[in-house]
Formats: structure tokens, sequence, C-alpha cells
């Protein structure tokens, strides 16, 4: 044993132990909470619960309001989703191929949001919606979420249409395909990584989203994340933890589904201002 | 020869100046003509003119005696080959030749065969199942010349497809796609600012400076007789001395040359390294002494400073120089001048 860390040298040693500390660090409290989701029975000095079971699940599926929020969690993230390609693909075209005045000020707006607290962003947007009368309305809650990720859904696929050389796009016309026909031919799927990059991001974003759901949508809109903070503050830790897993899995899931487009270079190039 | 592309008074100038002003150029069916010139002169702002990438101000463009003025690029019988970033990535290489013949509605069993043949003729054959990305750079530009080959262009046109590659590769490059272009009769614009590209493989060079054309010729025209002294400058290696029309005749120090273009004043006289003869007597020739001796495999380069001129180069076969050495006295003479108006 000795003469094999010897022969590693004390770097591989240092580098294993932090390996060892950050993975504890970050996978720790996952697994604890994969254990706490299904617990039976667990006294304070076991270090395994006595019994496993689903109560927990069936508690918190029985809660009113939980699978509905769940539901509603995910019809939500999906026209988040839809509405913000919709919007935001052709905002990145243009950003990424036509020169207009201030195109680099209003991409950079876009960081705005981002750059106030949410909270007092959100109150400002609580005041305007009453106006409107777009408060606790499912148009309300889902601009409320549009105006967290517009930044992701612009920035990202501008980035990936840049990428997009213009004589590729050329070349395609001069064997004598119509500019819509490029678009769709050529354009569009060489950008496509980084729209599905950042419509990953966006479902999730929204999937998240409590503050501003928060504000906008109760009584009558409970996403998960809302119904979470009260199950939290109301419930055993063991009701949260289950909770928290139902949360967490659809970003595991999408992420896996994804990683072959999920780069730390179509994220950097995403955010990069030029 | 019937006239393929005729050019006819096209000017197109950008805001920042740059651009061609009235340019007249034919092309003859078969030809193949290259638009030469340093970058900034306009040959690719006229390529893409021609393509249909550019909106010309002024001026027609006809292909087979018919307008294409108002026609966009897709509907051209041009095909253009870019500097690079000709493919896409996201498809095969099949997909990529095939992507024009789907929207012609060629059939499938025609299309296969058609580009099964071209990948032959650009000595790639099977590469159909790659993506571009799988390919070297040269490689990638001959499938886009396959590409452009299998449209049957009524001009094809190329915007220095080879400049991004090694010097070798190039040569190889541009020797194929003579042959090519010869086999096939192809019509050929051909952008370059390489001028040794342009005498290779042009039948007619067109040199541009600042958005007009400065000469039209073969490229035997071009280097023997550079009509005005920038083509001179531009195209091979010349030595330039100060010269002066006295008594009838062109004088460069003591020498004397005919004036057929009947110039007057201070001119520059303009020598080719070939035309330069070493030895003789001392009468009709300058004194110089050699300065540098460089062998350049079957020739060599010799510097001499020459009085009152400052130094000239001379090509000499290698066994001429054997005798020579750094330092030594020599006279020189010029076996052919050229002369334009001193600038």
């Amino acid at each position: 044993m000795k003469w094999y860390l010897k022969s590693l040298g004390p770097k591989k040693i240092i580098e294993f132990v932090a390996l060892i500390i950050f993975v504890i660090f970050f996978m720790g409290p996952l697994l604890n909470l994969a254990i706490l989701a299904f617990t039976g029975n667990w006294n304070y000095p076991d270090m395994l619960p006595r019994e496993w079971s689903l109560k927990w699940w069936k508690f918190v599926f029985q809660q009113e309001g939980v699978s509905q929020s769940i539901a509603l969690s995910f019809l939500i993230a999906t026209i988040v989703t839809a509405v913000s390609i919709v919007l935001c693909v052709p905002a990145a075209y243009a950003f990424a191929r036509i020169r207009f005045p201030l195109s680099k000020f209003f991409l950079f707006s876009f960081l705005l949001t981002h750059a106030f607290p949410k909270m007092g962003l959100y109150v400002s947007i609580a005041v305007l919606f009453y106006k409107l009368g777009l408060m606790n309305t499912l148009l309300g809650v889902i601009l409320i979420h549009i105006i967290n990720v517009l930044m992701y859904m612009t920035w990202i696929p501008t980035s990936a249409f840049r990428n997009v050389h213009t004589a590729q796009e050329e070349s395609a016309r001069d064997v004598g395909a119509s500019p819509f026909r490029v678009f769709r031919s050529i354009t569009l799927p060489m950008a496509m990584p980084g729209i599905i990059v950042a419509s990953i991001f966006t479902f999730l974003n929204s999937l998240d989203e409590a503050q501003g759901t928060f504000l906008v949508g109760v009584p009558n809109f409970r996403t998960m994340p809302v119904v979470m903070y009260g199950i939290i503050s109301d419930y055993p830790a063991y009701a949260g933890a289950v909770f928290s897993i139902i949360l967490t899995a659809p970003t595991i899931i999408l992420l896996l589904a994804a990683q072959r487009f999920v780069s730390a270079d179509v994220l950097s190039s995403g955010f990069q201002i030029k | 020869m019937g006239i393929q592309l005729s050019i006819q008074k096209l000017t197109k100038r950008y805001k920042t100046g740059d651009g061609v002003s009235d340019i007249s150029l034919d092309v003859g069916k078969g030809e193949m003509v290259t638009l030469l010139g340093p970058s900034g002169c306009g040959k690719t702002t006229l390529l893409r003119s021609i393509g249909g990438f550019l909106d010309p101000d002024a001026g027609d463009i006809l292909i087979e005696g018919k307008s294409v003025l108002k026609a966009p690029p897709e509907k051209r019988p041009t095909s253009m080959v870019f500097q690079g970033y000709n493919l896409w990535p996201h498809m095969t290489v099949y997909d990529n030749l095939a992507f024009g013949l789907k929207i012609r509605k060629v059939k499938k069993a025609e299309r296969d065969q058609a580009i099964e043949q071209v990948l032959e003729l650009v000595r790639l054959p099977g590469a159909g199942k790659k993506y571009p990305g799988q390919l070297s750079g040269g490689q990638q530009q001959r499938i886009a010349v396959a590409r452009s080959l299998l449209l049957k262009p009524a001009v094809l046109l190329l915007d220095e497809p080879f400049s991004a590659l090694d010097a070798k590769l190039r040569h190889e490059m541009r020797e194929e796609l003579r042959e090519i272009q010869a086999d096939l009769g192809l019509t050929m614009v051909f952008v370059t600012h390489d001028q040794e590209e342009a005498l290779s493989i042009s039948d007619r060079i067109v040199v541009m400076n600042h958005g007009h054309i400065e000469q039209i010729a073969t490229p035997q025209e071009i280097y023997d007789e550079p009509k005005s002294l920038y083509v001179a400058q531009f195209i091979g290696k010349m030595n330039f001395l100060k010269g002066v029309v006295a008594e009838g005749g062109i004088k460069v120090g003591e020498l004397s040359f005919p004036n057929p273009n009947k110039l007057s004043g201070k001119v520059t006289v303009a020598v080719r390294p070939e035309d330069i003869q070493f030895g003789g007597g001392a009468e009709s020739r300058l004194q110089g002494t050699i300065k540098q001796i460089m062998v350049l495999g079957h020739y060599a380069e010799v510097s001499v400073d020459v009085q009152d001129h400052g130094t000239v180069r001379a090509f000499l076969a290698r066994d001429e120089v054997r005798s020579l050495h750094h330092g030594q006295q020599v006279s020189v003479g010029f076996a052919k001048i050229l002369a334009y108006p001193e600038q």
C-alpha cells in the first residue's frame, strides 16, 4: 500500500483527496435527500433508516393540489418554452444577421432583468399587472417566466446563428435554394444545438421559478416550487425530500438527454458580447 | 466562340469608396478568365455581382445573351465556389452534393449516378458517406467544386478557392481545375490575388486596380507587354530604373533604346530580370558591382549595385553564374525594356 502511494506522488494524492471532498460536498446532500425520501422509520443514532417505505411519496401525492401543481408546472414550462422559442429565435437571427442601430444595446438589455434584485423587479411588474388585469392569470405567470429566460433564449441562439458562416448560406442560395429554404435546411439545423440548449434552460428555469409565480399567480396558479414552500414549512423533512426529488428529476433527465448539445463552448460563446 | 458572359459598364460603389466603376468585360464560351488584383481592387465585388450576391448600382450583366440582373442568386445559371465554408457540416458529402439536385427535382437514380461521377472527377470516389469535418481543407474545396460542377452552370465563379491551402496543394488543385475546365469546356471566372496562379491557369487575365480594369490580355501578353506601370509592378518580377527621353530615344544612363510609344520627359524604365545581360564591352553598358548571388534551383538571381540606378536583379542560368563572385565589377545591358511615363 505504502509503495503505491509513494509511486503516485503527493500531487496525485492531494488531487484524489480534493476529489473526494468535492464528491461528498456535492453528492452528499443529494444522497441524504434520496434516503430521506424513502424512509419508513429512522431513529437518531442509526446510520441508515430501519425501515424503507414509500409512505412519504403517498403522503405528498395525497396532499391536495400537489398532483395538479406538478401538471401545472409542466404545462406552464412547455408553454413558456414554446412561446419563447417563437419570440426569441427570430430575434436571435436578427441580432446575428441584420445590422441595425443599437443592436448591441438591445442585446445587452436582456441582461437587465438579471441585474436587479428579482423581488424588486417583480413587485414593480405586479403593480403594472394589476392595472392591466394580469394578476392571477395564466398569461401573467407565463409573462413573468418569459422575462426570466429572455437572456438565455436570445443570447445563446444569437451566437449559434453567428457561427453559421455567410458563405454557407450563400452557397445554398447559389445551388438554388430560396431564402426560406436556406433558413430551414441550412441555418436552422446548424444553429439547432444552441437553440436546444437554450430551450432546455428555459424549460428548467420555468419549472423552477417560484418568486414571480408566487407574487403574480397565487392563489389560482400554484406551481410545484410554490407548493413546495408550503410543504417544507408545514410538514416533516421527509415530505420536502420527496418533493425535491420530483423537482430535480426533470433537470437531470433533460440534461442527460441533451448532454450531446450542452457543452461549455455553446454556453460560453453565448455569453460573449460581440 | 460565342460570348457566354458579358458585363457591361458595371458600377458598384460602397459607402467606404471601395467597389468597381464602369467595368466592361466579355467572356467567351469555354474560356477561363482570371480577375487579378490586390485586396480591395474590386475583383470580389465584380464576381459577387455576377453571382447575384450584390446589386450593382449601374450597368448590366448578360449570360448567354440574357440579362440576369433581376434574378436572385438561386435563379442565376451561375455557380460559385467560395474561399471557405462552402460545405454544410450537418450534412454528409453526399447530401451536400445532392442538395441542389433535389431542389431541381432530379430523380434519385440519376442523382446517385451524377454524384458518383463527379466524385470520381474530383478524385474523391467513395467520400459520399463522410461528413465535411472528416475531410481535409483541400478535399473540402474539391467537394465544393464538385457541387458546382454537378449543376452544370453556364458560368462557374471561383472566389480565391485555394487561398487557404498550402502552396503544394494549391499547385495541384489549380492544375486539376484547369484540366477539368478544359475537359468539360466550362466557362470560368476565377478571382485571385496571386499573380503566379493567374499566369498559370488563365486564358485571359483581367488586372484590376482601385475598381477599374488596368489591362485585359493573355498571360503571355500581360507578362511581355504590361500596358501600365501598375501592371508591370504587379505581374512577375521587374526592375525599375529612371530614364529620360532625349534625341528620339529613351536614355538610361549611357544606354539608348527606341521610344515606340512616343513618350516625353522623364520616364520609368522597366526591365525583366531575365532580360538583363552580363559582360561584354564597356560601351552601351552600365557599370555595377555584384552584391549577392542566390542559386534558386535551375536558375540564379544576381543582385547588382548599378551606379546612379540602385540595385538591379537579374536571372541567369546556373552555368553563367559560376564565373561570377561577390564584389565583382560587371557591366550590364538590357535585351529589352518597357517604358512608362514617370509617376
